[in-house]
């Protein structure tokens, strides 16, 4: 049965115009955006600061203006009271040399506050929970990537946090480690009820683990909201081909008020607005002599809304 | 189906308060560090000194005849003197790698993630390392003490010399406290143990090395202070109330060591974070 936290619909997580510049370069401008509880993607093409966000949270780093709260309590004046309720899984290779897994995760208990004996007995729990049971006497050097993507994973859970930052949590994993990740991230996020923000520049690992979504772009908040809102906010989505100059076409959709974006295989995904449908795209495409080739209904995906609000920045 | 579901559960135990990491912190530094053979062979090699010590102690009351071996305020002075080499070893061998390592593996921000501060952070690697100093000086000068008074049979030495006891105190936490902050700070400073370790021998010599030189060309001693091992000889002279060697005021050695300690904190309060911002 899942063991779910008290529920509370109250932001846990709340930024006030927070600014981070690292020299002359913003990494973060005049952001202001709340966290609800459960599961939040943090969204955005890299360097769109979503990092600097959470080690920003973590008081790694001091906004050069603004307030952050987490929990209610205020990052600048009380850290200690917020990371003890966090668990932090950074992006890139992290451990304490010269131990192996189970020696680790049980020292970051103990860093965490948990008695000598319990935070072993956690260690050995959320090191099978991560499926690094067989392998927790071997020493973390001797772990390959996607290992290692779990064991920070490990230590981030090991005092049970009621927050768990997760920085590109599938980096270098290959697709199977990949796919187990997310199902944990998911599992904890909607079985085991743990609040969880989850950075990534990847939309299917949002797409899949996430509720809610926080799209950044150039250090600001380019949209945020529930996924499934944000997803169906327009009318009707097709997937659409055709034999002429992509580009040009993208543009006559935009002035006849259909929404389109590119993608990566030559498709073209145009949002028709509600009482138009396909007609309307035929229409077009006869008018500047563009063939269709192919014309597919689909539906909104978090690709749409991060490529609308990019476009919208 | 699984016998037992392996699945994440809630901890409902109790939590210590913010404040206690670092004896988390130097509790498990001293520990891998002592499972080092290389490293217990040299503390043992530490305490050979000592030995050698208590043998003469032990000669001198028991025979009259070697009464020019008595120990004397200047016995401990000598002793601590001759320790500082094994502080130099020690400092390097289980101190150059406390913040370099984290730095290499990216620990940092595994550490600073949880609830515990910078300060508390560098002061459970502070404490590793000074554990393993005291270890080889107070700890053997005061045992010298309780060693003399047992093969006496009697507290006649202790009462006649009663500054010993806070002498050796004093003198120990001080050369303690500037390698522990100096390797530290340097530690901070670099991802290689080896190259903090090549750091701290070059700082040491060299500053000696300096110092010598510049005596000869002088002719005066007055520059003691630029030598890292000769403000130590210095203090230890004026501690345990015994001549100074050098013609530099106490006062100077003191102030230079207190801001060789003040430099390394600043060193560690700008290196030790989280997330290291280069722009």
């Amino acid at each position: 049965m899942p063991e779910v936290r008290a529920a509370t619909t109250e932001p846990i997580v709340r930024l006030t115009s927070v600014s981070v510049q690292y020299g002359k370069q913003w990494a973060l401008r005049d952001v202001g955006v709340e966290f609800p509880p459960g599961a939040v993607g943090l969204l955005g093409p890299n360097g769109a600061g979503k990092s600097t966000m959470l080690k920003a949270l973590l008081a790694f780093v001091k906004p050069d203006q603004g307030r952050m709260h987490v929990f209610g309590f205020d990052v600048a004046r009380s850290p200690l009271e917020i990371r003890a309720r966090i668990g932090y899984m950074p992006e890139s290779d992290a451990h304490i040399p010269g131990m192996n897994a189970v020696s680790f995760v049980a020292y970051c208990g103990q860093l965490a506050g948990l008695p000598a004996v319990d935070a072993m007995q956690r260690a050995h729990e959320v090191l099978y929970y991560v499926g690094l049971g067989e392998a927790r006497y071997r020493n973390i050097e001797t772990y390959s990537s996607g290992m290692k993507q779990r064991i920070k994973l490990a230590q981030a859970l090991v005092h049970d946090p009621d927050l768990l930052f997760l920085d590109e949590p599938t980096n270098g994993m290959d697709p199977k480690g990949r796919e187990d990740m997310l199902e944990l991230v998911r599992d904890l996020a909607h079985n085991k009820g743990v609040n969880l923000i989850l950075s990534s520049h990847l939309l299917p690992d949002v797409e899949y683990t996430c509720d809610h979504v926080v799209v950044l772009n150039r250090g600001t908040v380019a949209t945020a909201g529930p996924i499934e809102t944000l997803k169906g906010r327009r009318g009707q989505v097709y997937e659409l081909r055709i034999k002429g100059e992509r580009a040009e076409f993208v543009e006559v959709l935009r002035q006849e008020g259909i929404d389109c974006h590119l993608t990566d295989e030559d498709v073209m995904r145009a949002f028709v607005p509600d009482g138009r449908g396909a007609q309307a795209l035929f229409e077009l495409a006869s008018r500047h002599r563009v063939q269709v080739r192919h014309l597919k209904p689909s539906v909104p995906t978090l690709e749409d809304v991060f490529a609308r609000a990019l476009g919208e920045e | 189906m699984p016998i037992h579901d392996q699945s994440y559960r809630r901890y409902r135990g109790g939590k210590e308060k913010p404040g206690a990491a670092w004896v988390v912190i130097a509790t498990a530094g001293i520990v891998s560090t002592i499972r080092k053979r290389k490293f217990l062979g040299l503390l043992l090699f530490a305490w050979l000194p000592f030995f050698i010590r208590a043998v003469q102690i032990y000669i001198a009351s028991s025979y009259p005849q070697a009464s020019m071996l008595k120990p004397t305020a200047q016995t401990f002075r000598d002793f601590l003197g001759q320790q500082q080499m094994f502080v130099f070893f020690i400092t390097i061998y289980a101190g150059a790698g406390l913040i370099a390592n984290d730095k290499r593996a990216n620990a940092l921000q595994i550490y600073l993630a949880k609830p515990l501060g910078r300060a508390e952070y560098v002061g459970g690697k502070l404490a590793i390392l000074a554990c393993f100093l005291l270890l080889v000086t107070w700890v053997p000068g005061i045992l010298l003490l309780f060693v003399e008074m047992a093969f006496s049979g009697s507290a006649t030495f202790i009462k006649s010399n009663l500054t010993l006891i806070p002498s050796i105190t004093v003198f120990s936490f001080l050369s303690v406290l500037l390698a522990s902050f100096t390797m530290i700070a340097l530690s901070s400073l670099s991802k290689s143990s080896r190259f903090v370790g090549i750091m701290y021998a070059a700082v040491t010599f060299f500053s000696d090395a300096n110092f010598e030189a510049l005596r000869h060309v002088l002719r005066t001693t007055s520059i003691s202070w630029m030598s890292v091992p000769a403000l130590l000889e210095q203090m230890g002279d004026v501690i345990f109330r015994q001549p100074p060697r050098y013609d530099t005021p106490w006062p100077i050695s003191l102030l230079v060591i207190l801001a060789l300690v003040g430099v390394s904190a600043l060193v560690l309060e700008r290196k030790v974070r989280g997330v290291e911002v280069v722009t």
